[in-house]
């Protein structure tokens, strides 16, 4: 079961780690508005911020930055976005406990059917034991907790030299 | 069988070492058990009342003697030399230490076996008919879509944290021998009017603590789109199934909450978008499956040889055991031998290390070197010739193999209940044993015929106690073990729930109960008539009645 709701952490600068390749660890550039009723920062068009999806629902499309990411929580329905994400840089998705699976779906929508190529975030309770499977849904930015270690967490994207979803691809 | 090709064996030597990697933080303390717990459930490993239980999966039932001899090492080497067969065709044992489960999934490794998604919330093992690809009565051999299912479900990225766990049956016959209807998906082949091949889609079906039948989603799904379709069925769940609550999490409780049609609704929306994509199955893809499955070259031979026939005529237990325990094949001449683990006084489902071996050898000199695993606990060796019958049935009576009741009274199924099992209300293992010894009298058992009973040791219903003709329940009073008593389950295709009979009974009680059970159907029963059909025909009315007498009639 999962655990209760907690507030929501932004993710830590210092540990973003992208699957690549090349696989590597980088700062993270942006800044995470957690709270969907916070105001906009002084000046905020030029920042790069990522806004939870009720906000950026809320704003008229001319209010819109293209400086701006959103982000998804996983009740979110990404397809809601469709209009937004040929030009969005950014979507993120939360996973409040690593044993919440939905994440993976709406990263698969977002990839496949919603054929978005931006940056796709996983944020929350992202563990090592499961970057590889996150990496292999399309996630190319990973934000791990800050507890877990960014160096063991890219040596875990080498779990695995297989490629699962091409898992029929040696029976046809 | 199906052999791995490289990717495979890759995969299954690349877990052991990420599972080695887990376990080693673990012990270290490096990884919190909350974040551990997950990661060895998908590895088969529960941390169990008396030790640590390991489940290890055989992938549709399906054994080499190769493979069998490995297990029957693994039970002497680590285990207390046996080793549970359980009713979701793995194996199960229940006195592994921690620190030496790596090492054993490493000897797995070594025979093209492992323990992945064996539990957790993510798709398990995939079961099917003990007969496939033998039975007389056989559409289809399910095996090689069987294994097309075990490849795209292993490890499958987005579906390892499903709401819940998710079950998938697919049989291949006109019989369901399979229980699909008690799946979460149950698949069962079809031909459409233009004899293409298909499957017809139950969903929802599930036994626990919320026992439903499946419904029909799809009544002929091609074959092309089977991968599409049920991950279509999958992403609808991970999306919209309940994570609030673990009782309700089930996919059969989605299906209820929607409606049947609406979520069928949302499943072909869902399929709209991947039907004919890239993970469309083709013709050479089954070609290449069917390869592995191909029967092996039979000689041509007597179903009337006399090595056969002789003994029959004048042995009553070998007959005996030839009409229970070997069904048709279809070839005549050969026979498809169910042996039985249900000696009277063995829990139901145990093999020794010496019963597995003497299975393999067995195996190899008379059934081509295969076995299959039974949901109803047995082995099964799928093809030997009707002259070897004979040498067979003596060669099992050494190990106490040879039972003769497949199908019948003595057919026990029950789960490890309190004895192992932590989440256990009552103990189940003594009272099947109970039950094992007041009929051991065969004439009885085969007079009384067909006859299911199974036993759960708790609501979580892994002895399937809902399908038992008679189920069996273990219930909680007061910190006291009582058994709760169900009449009318079915498997196969007139799939039905048991109905609790009345208040339920002490352990001591269970025998006698069940003999009045069966009184009442004595009396009863018209000619050729199974207990369950009686059961059906005349209503619980006659069996309440004598259990409780005529005051607690309803
Ligand atoms: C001793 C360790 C075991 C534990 C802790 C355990 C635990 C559980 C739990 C909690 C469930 C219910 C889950 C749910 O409905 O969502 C369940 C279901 C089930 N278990 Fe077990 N089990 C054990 C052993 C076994 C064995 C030995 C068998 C086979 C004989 C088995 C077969 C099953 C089956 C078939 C179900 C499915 C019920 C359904 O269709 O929903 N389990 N088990
Ligand atoms: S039914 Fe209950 S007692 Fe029996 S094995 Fe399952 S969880 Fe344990």
């Amino acid at each position: 079961m999962n655990a209760p709701a907690q507030p929501i952490a932004a993710p830590s600068a210092q540990h973003l780690i992208r699957p690549g390749p090349p696989a590597r660890c980088t700062p993270d550039p942006w800044i995470w508005q957690l709270d969907p009723a916070a105001p906009l920062p002084p000046d905020a068009a030029r920042q790069p911020l990522v806004l939870p999806l009720a906000h950026w629902l809320a704003l008229s499309p001319t209010r819109r930055s293209p400086c701006w990411g959103v982000w998804l929580g996983p009740v979110d329905d990404p397809e809601v976005l469709l209009p937004d994400l040929p030009t969005l840089p950014l979507v993120g998705v939360h996973f409040p406990v690593f044993t919440d699976g939905r994440g993976y779906t709406t990263a698969r929508l977002l990839r496949g059917r919603c054929c978005y190529r931006g940056e796709l975030r996983a944020f929350g309770d992202v563990l090592r034991d499961q970057v590889y499977f996150l990496a292999r849904c399309g996630f190319d930015a990973l934000s791990l907790r800050p507890d877990q270690s960014p160096e063991a967490a890219l040596q875990a994207l080498g779990d695995y030299s297989w490629e699962p979803l091409k898992g029929l691809a040696h029976a046809g | 069988m199906y052999r791995y090709n490289e990717t495979d064996q890759r995969l299954v030597e690349e877990r052991v070492r990420q599972f080695a990697d887990q376990m080693q933080r673990f012990l270290a303390g490096q990884l919190a058990e909350d974040e551990f717990r997950p990661l060895r459930l998908q590895n088969g490993l529960y941390i169990q009342r008396h030790a640590p239980m390991l489940r290890v999966a055989i992938p549709y039932g399906t054994l080499s003697a190769r493979q069998l001899r490995k297990l029957a090492g693994i039970a002497r080497l680590y285990d207390r030399g046996y080793g549970h067969f359980t009713t979701r065709s793995n194996i199960q044992f229940n006195w592994v230490r921690l620190e030496e489960v790596p090492a054993i999934l490493a000897e797995l490794a070594t025979v093209q076996m492992h323990a992945i998604q064996t539990s957790g919330n993510c798709i398990r093992n995939i079961t099917t008919d003990q007969f496939a690809g033998v039975a007389a009565d056989e559409l289809l051999d399910p095996r090689p879509y069987c294994e097309i299912v075990r490849q795209w479900s292993t490890l499958a990225p987005e579906f390892l944290f499903l709401p819940r766990k998710f079950k998938i049956a697919i049989a291949g016959g006109a019989e369901d021998r399979a229980a699909t209807r008690f799946h979460d998906i149950g698949a069962q082949a079809r031909l459409d009017e233009a004899g293409n091949v298909g499957f017809a889609i139950h969903v929802g079906g599930g036994l626990g603590r919320t026992p439903m039948v499946g419904q029909l989603l799809k009544p002929f799904l091609p074959r092309a789109e089977l991968i599409n379709y049920f991950e279509a069925i999958l992403r609808v769940y991970n999306r919209h199934g309940r994570r609030d609550n673990k009782y309700k999490a089930r996919i059969k409780i989605l299906v209820k909450d929607l409606g049947l049609e609406a979520f069928a609704r949302e499943v072909e929306q869902e399929w709209a978008w991947s039907r004919g994509g890239p993970n469309t199955l083709d013709e050479t893809t089954f070609a290449r499956m069917e390869a592995f499955f191909q029967p092996p070259a039979l000689p041509e031979d007597d179903p009337q040889a006399p090595a056969y026939l002789e003994p029959l005529a004048t042995h009553t237990p070998f007959a005996r055991w030839v009409a229970r325990n070997v069904a048709p094949h279809r070839r005549a001449a050969y026979g498809i031998v169910s042996i039985a683990l249900k000696q009277p006084g063995v829990p139901p489902g145990d093999a020794t290390a010496e019963q597995m071996e003497l299975v393999a050898d067995l195996a190899e000199r008379y059934s081509g070197g295969e076995i299959r695993v039974s949901h109803e606990q047995n082995l099964v060796l799928p093809q030997v010739a009707r002259r070897d019958l004979f040498a067979l049935w003596d060669a099992l009576r050494t190990r106490g193999l040879a039972t003769p009741t497949i199908g019948l009274l003595g057919d026990v199924v029950c789960c490890p209940g309190g004895d192992f099992c932590s989440l256990a209300n009552a103990r189940s293992i003594p009272v099947a044993a109970a039950i094992q010894q007041r009929f051991e009298d065969l004439d009885y058992q085969f007079d009384l015929g067909p006859l299911e009973l199974n036993m759960s040791g708790c609501v979580n219903a892994c002895g399937h106690h809902h399908i038992g003709h008679i189920g069996i329940l273990g219930v909680d009073k007061n910190n006291q073990e009582w058994y709760q008593l169900t009449l009318g389950g079915r498997e196969g295709n007139g799939a039905a729930l048991g109905r609790v009979i009345g208040p339920a009974f002490a352990a001591e009680q269970v025998p006698e109960v069940i003999a009045q059970l069966l009184e009442v159907y004595v009396a009863q029963r018209q000619p050729e008539e199974i207990f369950i059909d009686t059961v059906e025909r005349i209503g619980h009315g006659p069996f309440k009645a004598r259990v409780y007498g005529a005051g607690d009639r309803p």
